[in-house]
Parts: C-alpha cells; sequence; structure tokens
C-alpha cells in the first residue's frame, strides 16, 4: 500500500516562481523516505501541499488512498509532520502545546493526557511540561514538535529538518526515537541538510532538484553507483616518498596523513595489505566526504545539466 | 508501550461529529484561556473607561442634559456603554487572537489538522463572544452602582447582546485574515469601528440630529443594535425592534459566508 502518492504535481507561486513542476512520488507504507535536495528545491513546497499548507496549483495527492481534493480531513487525520521552523505560541506551556494539537484532530482531552503524557517522557520533556515555550532550549523546542506531530497517532510522519541545530547528543537519540516509531509501521518521509543521517535512517530515496525529481532509488542501490570513494588515513608514523600501489591512488596532506581514492573493484582489505608491504602502518581511517553526499551532489549537477 | 502505535491508526473513524465538537471545544477553551490569563489587558480596561464614562457624562454632565426619550441621561447611556464594550472585545479578541496565530504560525498547528473550516470559525467566534459577554457583564454589573435600572425584556436583551458579539467576531476575524502587521489589526477599530459606535447613539437619540445627518445615522448599522438593546433594557427605541434583528442576520450572514469563502481559498494564511 501507498502511503504517498504524488501525481503530476505543481506549484506557482504568485510571483510566478514555478516550485513543482509535475511532480510524481510514491513512497510505500512502512517506509523511512528521505526527501533531499539544495535550498530552494521544491521540497518544503511538496510537504506544505500535502500536509495542506500550500494550495497546489495542479496534479493529485493521495495520502494512505484517501484524495487531498475529496477527503482533505482524511488525508489530514493521517498525517504529522514536524516542520523545519518554529511554529507554536511561544507563551503557552509545554504540555498545552500538545494537549491543544491533540484536541484539533479529535482526540479526547483524557487520552490526550495520557499519550501527551508517554510521549513527552519518552522524549526527555516531562519535567518540563509546564514551561512555557519560549524558555525551552532550541533541542527541548525540536523534541517538543515531534511529540505535537504524533499525538493524535499518524500513519505517515513528516519530519522537515527536524535535527537542525540540535546538538549531536540530542540528535542521536532523536534518531533513535525515528527509527522506533518507524519499527512501529509509521511510515517516515524525512528532509535533511544532513547526508549522513539519511544514510543512518533512510531505506529510499527521492532526489529534488528546479522543482522536478532527479532521483528515486533505495539507498542501497544509490551507494553502489559509487565508482570511487576517498578514505583519510592518519599514519603510526611519518611518510616522506609516496609509494605506488597499483589500483590505489595515495596523495599527501601532511607527512603522517594520507588520502587514498579507492575505486570499486579495490576493497580496504587489499590497500591495507599493499600499505603493510610498504612498511606504512595506520592508526585510523575516515571517509573524506559521506558518500551519499557525494552522490547526492553528482545527481544534482547531472540535473542541473540536463535541465534546460 | 507503542510510541505511536501507528497500525491503529488515527481517529478519523471515530464519530465525525464527536471530532468537532472536540476541535470547536478545545478552541474554546484556548480562547477563553487567553484572555482570562491576561485579564488585565482585556476585562479591566473597560470596566475603568466605563466607570469613568458613567461618572463624567453621567453623574457630572449628565444633570445638566436634562433627561433623553423620557430617561434621566445615565439610565439611557447605559445600553449603549455596554453594547460598545461588547462591540470593541469581540471585535479584539478575534482579530488579535488570530493574527497573532498567524504572525508566530502556530495557525499551521490547525491547518493540518482536519479541522473543517466552519469549525475552526464557529471556535474562534465563540471565543469573541465569551470576550464581549464577559466584558458586557462586567460593564452592567459597573452600570449598577451609578444606575437604578431593571431589564424591560431580558430575551432581547441576551439575544442582541449575543448577536451583536457574534457580528462583531466575525468582523475581527475578517481583520485579522487580511492584516499583514499589527498596526492593520488596529486601524478598523479606531477608524471605523469607533467613530461608528459613537455616532451609533451612545450618548444621544438620533431625533436630536438635524437633517440629513438623522437619515445619514439609518446607514450606520451600531445604530440599530444599540437602540435594540436600548429597547431590551428600557424599553425605548428610535428603531423598530424587526428591522434591527433583520440587519443584525444579514451583516452576520454575509460575514460568515465571507470568512468561510476567506479561509476556503486559503486567503492570508496559505500561499
Amino acid at each position: 500500500m501507498l502511503a504517498l502518492s504524488v501525481h503530476q504535481l505543481s506549484k506557482t507561486y504568485a510571483n510566478g516562481l514555478q516550485a513543482l513542476n509535475a511532480v510524481d512520488l510514491q513512497v510505500e507504507a512502512g517506509d523511512f523516505f528521505a526527501l533531499l535536495g539544495p535550498n530552494g528545491a521544491g521540497k518544503s513546497t511538496l510537504i506544505g501541499i500535502v500536509t495542506s499548507l500550500v494550495r497546489k496549483s495542479g496534479g493529485r495527492v493521495e495520502v494512505f488512498g484517501h484524495d487531498l481534493d475529496r477527503e482533505p480531513e482524511a488525508v489530514r487525520a493521517n498525517i504529522g509532520v514536524v516542520p523545519q521552523e518554529f511554529n507554536f505560541n511561544l507563551f503557552l506551556p509545554a504540555i498545552e502545546v500538545v494537549l491543544n494539537q491533540a484536541g484539533y484532530f479529535g482526540v479526547p482531552r483524557k487520552e490526550a493526557r495520557g499519550r501527551a503524557e508517554m510521549l513527552l517522557r519518552k522524549l526527555d520533556l516531562w519535567d518540563r511540561r509546564e514551561t512555557e515555550m519560549r524558555r525551552l532550549s532550541g533541542g527541548m523546542k525540536r523534541r517538543l514538535m515531534i511529540a505535537r506531530a504524533l499525538v493524535h497517532r499518524p500513519r505517515l510522519v513528516i519530519l522537515d529538518e527536524p535535527t537542525a541545530g540540535v546538538d549531536i547528543e540530542i540528535r542521536r537519540t532523536m534518531w533513535g526515537f525515528m527509527r522506533e516509531i518507524n519499527a512501529e509501521g509509521t511510515t517516515i518521509i524525512l528532509t535533511t541538510h544532513y547526508l549522513e543521517e539519511a544514510e543512518s535512517l533512510c531505506r529510499n530515496i527521492a532526489i529534488i532538484d528546479h522543482g522536478r525529481i532527479q532521483s528515486r532509488t533505495d539507498i542501497a542501490t544509490l551507494l553502489s553507483e559509487l565508482d570511487t570513494e576517498t578514505f583519510v588515513l592518519n599514519l603510526k608514523g611519518r611518510v616522506c616518498q609516496l609509494p605506488s600501489l597499483g589500483g590505489f591512488v595515495l596523495e599527501h596532506i601532511d607527512e603522517s596523513t594520507l588520502e587514498v581514492q579507492i575505486s570499486r573493484e579495490h576493497t580496504i582489505n587489499g590497500l591495507f595489505e599493499a600499505l603493510s608491504r610498504n612498511g606504512i602502518e595506520v592508526l585510523s581511517l575516515r571517509n573524506k566526504q559521506n558518500r551519499l553526499e557525494k552522490l547526492f551532489l553528482d545527481r544534482v549537477e547531472a540535473g542541473r545539466g540536463a535541465t534546460p | 508501550m507503542n510510541i505511536n502505535a501507528a497500525n491503529k491508526g488515527p481517529l478519523i473513524d471515530a464519530n465525525r461529529w464527536r471530532r468537532y465538537q472536540i476541535t470547536f471545544t478545545t478552541l474554546f477553551s484556548k480562547e477563553v484561556t487567553r484572555f482570562s490569563r491576561i485579564w488585565i489587558q482585556t476585562i479591566l480596561p473597560s470596566a475603568i473607561t466605563t466607570t469613568l464614562y458613567f461618572v463624567i457624562f453621567g453623574r457630572l454632565i449628565g444633570d445638566r442634559i436634562g433627561p433623553m426619550e423620557g430617561l434621566a441621561y445615565i439610565d439611557f447611556i447605559v445600553p449603549g456603554l455596554v453594547l460598545m464594550a461588547v462591540i470593541t472585545n469581540a471585535y479584539s479578541n478575534v482579530v488579535s487572537s488570530f493574527y497573532s496565530s498567524k504572525f508566530s504560525r502556530y495557525i499551521e498547528e490547525l491547518l493540518v489538522s482536519p479541522a473543517p473550516n466552519w469549525v475552526i470559525l464557529a471556535g474562534y467566534v465563540a471565543g469573541g463572544v465569551a470576550r464581549g459577554l464577559a466584558v458586557g457583564s462586567v460593564v452592567l454589573i459597573v452600570a449598577a452602582f451609578f444606575t437604578r435600572f431593571s431589564i424591560h425584556n431580558l430575551g432581547v436583551t441576551f439575544l442582541i447582546l449575543l448577536l451583536t458579539a457574534i457580528l462583531f467576531s466575525l468582523g475581527g476575524f475578517i481583520n485579522a485574515i487580511y492584516a499583514n502587521s499589527f498596526d492593520d489589526i488596529s486601524i478598523v477599530p479606531t477608524f471605523v469601528l469607533a467613530p461608528l459606535t459613537y455616532l451609533g447613539g451612545v450618548f444621544y437619540s438620533i431625533e436630536l440630529l438635524p437633517q440629513p445627518w438623522q437619515t445619514l445615522s439609518l446607514a450606520n448599522p451600531i445604530l440599530y443594535m444599540i437602540n435594540a438593546f436600548r429597547y431590551g433594557l428600557l424599553g425605548v427605541s428610535d428603531i423598530p425592534l424587526g428591522l434591527a434583528f433583520l440587519i443584525i442576520a444579514i451583516f452576520i450572514a454575509a460575514l460568515g459566508y465571507y470568512s468561510l469563502s476567506l479561509l476556503r481559498r486559503g486567503i492570508g494564511i496559505k500561499q
């Protein structure tokens, strides 16, 4: 079953800007889906239309088989959205924000209180439930928006850069939380600028640019398209003269740090063997660039080349 | 314990009218809580202003003005002052609350929900009516300290208060939809509502006006409300009661329809 089906969706703003141009996109129920694109690519417009915050110029949107034009209430009831920017009454206590949202979705107050408590405890916000929103930190506000989006038990959750500006520890906690609700069956669509986040969490991915879907595939297939990967090696000793290693391209960063390009037909094991043969010991290695980041940039570049 | 229990799905299958009722109650109680929390800004000013009106126009100047339509001047101005408070407060409650939700973008909480437009409108209007009636009651209590009025027709009195509050709540809603800044929400109350209210017979009977002002005054809808309310409270009016109700009903229907049409088209709230 499809959680989201978008057909020939287009949007032209009043100022003439065409933000979406005949977009087709399907997301399977239960998926953890990444929607990536540079700033101004059309991600927020697409999310805005699906969540009823932006009016579409043309096309069709269906959520779990409910048509946005014919059954808007059913569509909205099935969606929970965590927007990119804070959008709550700063003078309300945190719990009121969650309870009001539950009320707007028709959840009875008593039931809403139970759900709000469970979500706020899970997101480590229960002790701050009576604190006014304006007094919460950025990370707390982000987590509260997640609680608010889930209080009516949506089947599709759309997270628009949910971890922007959040420190690493909280980001990891939020990732765990998202994995947990996805494992329970909730479909998640995530937009993010942290490609490591998309690679770590998502199974499928669409890249959007200039209002068009440039690529729609699964993460594993996408990553398998990488021809080369670049690693940075921290060495135990110093290497003044670079050895010639067949199949591996080595470059100096400094005397104890090397950069190595490995093509798809070679392995890291092979690299280590070759380095050992030349008496070079490696303390640690890391990817120079996130793998998805490289592919993302390639796709966007390719799409721009093809766009008239 | 499941966090989201997504397999159960949302409550869309629950009784639709029950869902609407919960949404309406949430919005209404949010509005009442909002103006109650800041009662010093929302309830108290009208009580103080009205006390000053009664002291200055009723006690100090009123005795020199003499009776109006057979009533002591201080008694004559009670209905107009009450209705003026109701009009101002119903309007300001909705315009400031809805515009703030637009400005801080928490209107999106409602727009992403399955709440239909008419429930959203009803929730905000009910909030405006609640504040209008709360302040109207406070002003009536203040009036009781200065005058000895008895309610001539309770049904008419209450109905006019209620319909007037509904009408001006709708007006505030439309103003908020079009407003792009906090300045925009004070223009109508200052330059339209206040003059119309003062010229709507709060402090005088239109029979005192020379022509063409007497006829021109009939184009002011607030005149009908004040006179109908004066009839309910004191039993005197410059205007036939039925005509007053008809005009109020027409305005409510027109503004209600227009508000819903603005919401449906997303004017001012959706791109």
